[in-house]
């Protein structure tokens, strides 16, 4: 197993500046060998320094394991490494000659179905590990369908601890059926299975002479590769504005820019613009980005735009163009994921926040809870605790704009926050309405698969 | 369509900017930590572009240990200058002779910890509840598993295991009376994305990040540069080596590291090279495998 070496020539300027950006998420149970997987494409990329590497030594040393326990890597806090299990998610970062990576690093546990969630809402990519030995399990099927769910469009199905099936294709062969089988029932575009042994490096950053019947790239290779260009929405133009940009000063003494960060689609000086919820008409004068003024701006881009008349628009407002607009509604049905201790008040009131609006809302209906690990709607036990996922109605304060959440992550998507607590108690995913003739119904199956 | 795509560098610089915005939207009094190191000067030239054509809206703060480097205190008074940017310096001096805590004993006494301590008196003076910070994930393990948004309780204590999950670019800044936020946009930079900045950028950056001469005492494997506030032990003695910066904190905590790069250029093919973390030239890290999660538990940056 050669390391992977990245030699210092290859950070020259031009290389290291022309690099695009993977951000991928690790699921697995407790025992398939996530945190090996980790620490193992963190030691052969070569971003485990020396001084990191000797306290691993030292502290594999002291625990009296043999081989070097690079889950030990992974576990940043002294309750985890005391009681071995990790607790939060962690993010990782690493670099290759062709992609700069970040890693949402999340538990595997099932009471900890909302770090998954969290690692994955910004995720591209997932990997999902399964022990070679074991097959699809409940936990796979989970962690699965919180992929599907939260919408990532790559996904990498790694059967781990092959060497412990003696590199074995028919058994290979036999999980790639079986996940093939349950995942047709998820909305997941992009799935590509690799045998790999973790432990052993094989087909992690090079492909291993014990699968010689395997015919497709390694896991790093494939993670280099894996085309993200079409992953945001470049269709529809959306700009939520975050605040106001207004000097002041003799210099710039008519500015008025719109700051925010583009949601989709694309935006060009002197494009018909439409600001909601309002609807008040208005023209591109000009867009300032961080580098100057700017002849486009797409997500995810953080500008700020100036308009050729005055119009009244603030923080929570919108842009989008005449022609391509998003639903105005205050009323919204989506999937809500739950993070709380405190059940969700199937008849409470909560703080909403949608893109950079923030509004009070009701919750008036929940509609079912979804079973994880069978994919069952359960329309008699309504009760959404820590964990849970379900359907539910929204009514706001004052009018969102929306898309559903499968057309575009962030103007799909909202937080709930606890009134009193001001924690962040649950995630939702718009699922309706949409400009198209589908029923709610429909939309949810081409979500989730339900 | 593939036109549309940012590079890595671009899309963290967006993404520090949507961040910063935010701050700006989201808090009535927030406060930018600068301490004129490296990240904390990238911090502000994001902070700048987020703003521009307007200034700053929030101040600059810096907690001063009366143990920097010259080099740096006089980087931060000139840049807030040249930004025209409001500057608040508090001292952990005064915090010692107001009895809010009290000095290290021992022949490395450093004052990094008491720094906690007049943090939070400047955040409860000025009222601060949001302060910018330049730290990043993949500077310490701790760290690893901080939040952008990162929520304080009234005594400025950090508490990992009960975090708000922060999903898609939600940021949830709401808190109760006395809390407040440390907010880190430069979350998910490394260590050679901020040096690629600042040299895309061509920022100007304190000189002692760059390959000079200096009287140096090696403790622990730590370069620790000549000062009044260091005790000799038997033993050790100064000599002058060839040395830089590769992070800028307290002189009587932070190492240097041998080096002659005297470029940016030359830097960023020293940290493309690297076989040590940075933090491990940090005395302040090695005082125990939690040390910074404790310290950051206490209310530190």
């Amino acid at each position: 197993m050669t390391a992977y070496t990245a030699s210092p020539s290859e950070h020259t300027d031009e290389h290291y500046l022309a690099m695009d950006l993977l951000r991928f998420t690790t699921a697995g149970s407790v025992d398939d060998g996530k945190s090996t997987l980790i620490g193992r494409l963190l030691y052969d990329s070569k971003a485990i320094f020396e001084d990191t590497l000797e306290n691993l030594e030292r502290v594999t040393e002291q625990r009296g394991e043999e081989t070097l326990n690079l889950a030990l890597l992974t576990d940043g806090l002294r309750a985890e490494r005391e009681q071995g299990i990790t607790i939060d998610v962690a993010y990782r970062y690493f670099a290759t000659p062709k992609r700069k990576f970040i890693i949402a690093d999340t538990p595997g546990h099932i009471q900890y179905t909302r770090n998954m969630v969290t690692g994955a809402s910004t995720a591209n990519l997932a990997i999902i590990l399964i022990d070679a030995r074991k097959g699809v399990i409940e936990q796979t099927c989970r962690h699965s369908f919180i992929a599907s769910l939260i919408g990532i469009p790559h996904v990498v199905v790694a059967v781990n601890k092959m060497d412990l099936v003696d590199f074995s294709e028919a058994r290979f062969q036999e999980i790639v059926a079986q996940y093939s089988e349950f995942a047709s029932r998820l909305n997941i575009p992009d799935i590509k299975f690799i045998p790999i042994s973790a432990l052993h490096g094989d087909n992690v950053v090079e492909n291993s002479a014990r699968t010689p019947w395997y015919k497709g790239g390694s896991l790093l290779y494939t993670l280099e590769t894996v085309y993200i260009g079409s992953d945001l929405n470049h269709i529809d133009p959306r700009f939520s504005i975050q605040t106001v940009i207004r000097p002041n000063n003799d210099a710039h003494h008519d500015f008025r820019g719109f700051a925010g960060r583009v949601a989709g689609g694309v935006f060009k000086p002197g494009d018909d613009i439409i600001s909601l919820p309002s609807g008040l008409p208005a023209v591109i004068k000009s867009i300032h980005g961080p580098e100057g003024e700017l002849a486009e701006a797409f997500a995810p881009m953080s500008v700020a735009i100036t308009l050729d008349r005055e119009i009244d628009s603030s923080r929570g407002d919108l842009f989008a163009k005449p022609h391509n607009q998003p639903a105005v509604t205050q009323d919204v049905e989506a999937m809500v994921c739950w993070f709380a201790p405190a059940k969700l008040n199937p008849s409470g009131k909560y703080i909403l926040r949608h893109a950079t609006r923030e509004t009070k809302c009701a919750i008036k209906a929940v509609r079912y809870k979804v079973n994880i690990n069978t994919l069952h709607k359960n329309t008699e036990d309504l009760t959404i605790g820590m964990n849970d996922i379900g359907r539910i109605h929204v009514r706001t304060a004052v009018p969102l704009m929306i898309d559903p959440y499968k057309r575009n992550r962030t103007t799909g998507s909202f937080i709930l926050i606890d009134e009193f607590t001001n924690e962040t108690v649950g995630a939702g995913m718009i699922l309706w309405p949409d400009g198209s003739e589908r029923s709610p119904a429909e939309q949810f199956a081409d979500m989730g698969g339900l | 369509m593939s036109s549309y795509n940012l590079t890595h560098l671009a899309q963290l610089e967006h993404e520090a900017i949507f961040v910063l915005r935010e701050v700006a939207a989201q808090f009535e009094r927030p406060a930018l930590l600068f301490s004129g190191g490296k990240d904390s000067i990238v911090m502000a030239r994001l902070a700048q572009k987020a703003f521009a054509p307007a200034k700053l809206p929030f101040p600059l703060v810096h907690v001063d240990t009366g143990h920097n480097f010259s080099e740096a205190i006089e980087y931060r008074d000139w840049f807030a200058e040249d930004v025209g940017a409001r500057l608040i310096v508090r001292y952990v001096a005064d915090s010692i002779k107001a009895g809010r805590c009290q000095e290290e004993k021992g022949p490395n006494p450093s004052r990094n910890g008491l720094q906690t301590v007049t943090l939070l008196d400047t955040i409860e003076e000025f009222k601060f509840d949001a302060c910018l910070g330049g730290a990043r994930r993949d500077e310490e393990k701790a760290r690893a598993k901080e939040r952008f948004f990162s929520h304080r309780d009234e005594f400025g204590q950090w508490d990992p295991k009960n975090q708000r999950p922060e999903l898609w670019n939600l940021f949830n800044g709401r808190k109760n009376q006395g809390e407040h936020f440390r907010v880190f946009p430069l979350s998910n930079w490394t260590e050679m994305d901020v040096w690629q900045y600042i040299a895309r950028e061509k920022l100007k950056i304190p000189s002692i990040y760059f390959s000079h001469q200096r009287r140096i005492v090696n403790r622990n494997g730590v370069l620790l540069a000549e000062s009044p506030y260091i005790t000799l032990l038997d033993g050790e003695r100064y000599e002058e080596r060839t040395v830089r910066y590769r992070t800028v904190g307290d002189s009587t905590c932070t190492g240097a590291v041998e080096s002659p790069a005297s470029t940016m250029a030359e830097i960023i093919q020293e940290v493309a090279s690297a076989r040590v973390t940075e933090r491990g030239t940090r005395a302040d890290d090695k005082r125990s495998e939690s040390a910074m999660e404790d310290r950051k538990k206490a209310g530190y940056f």
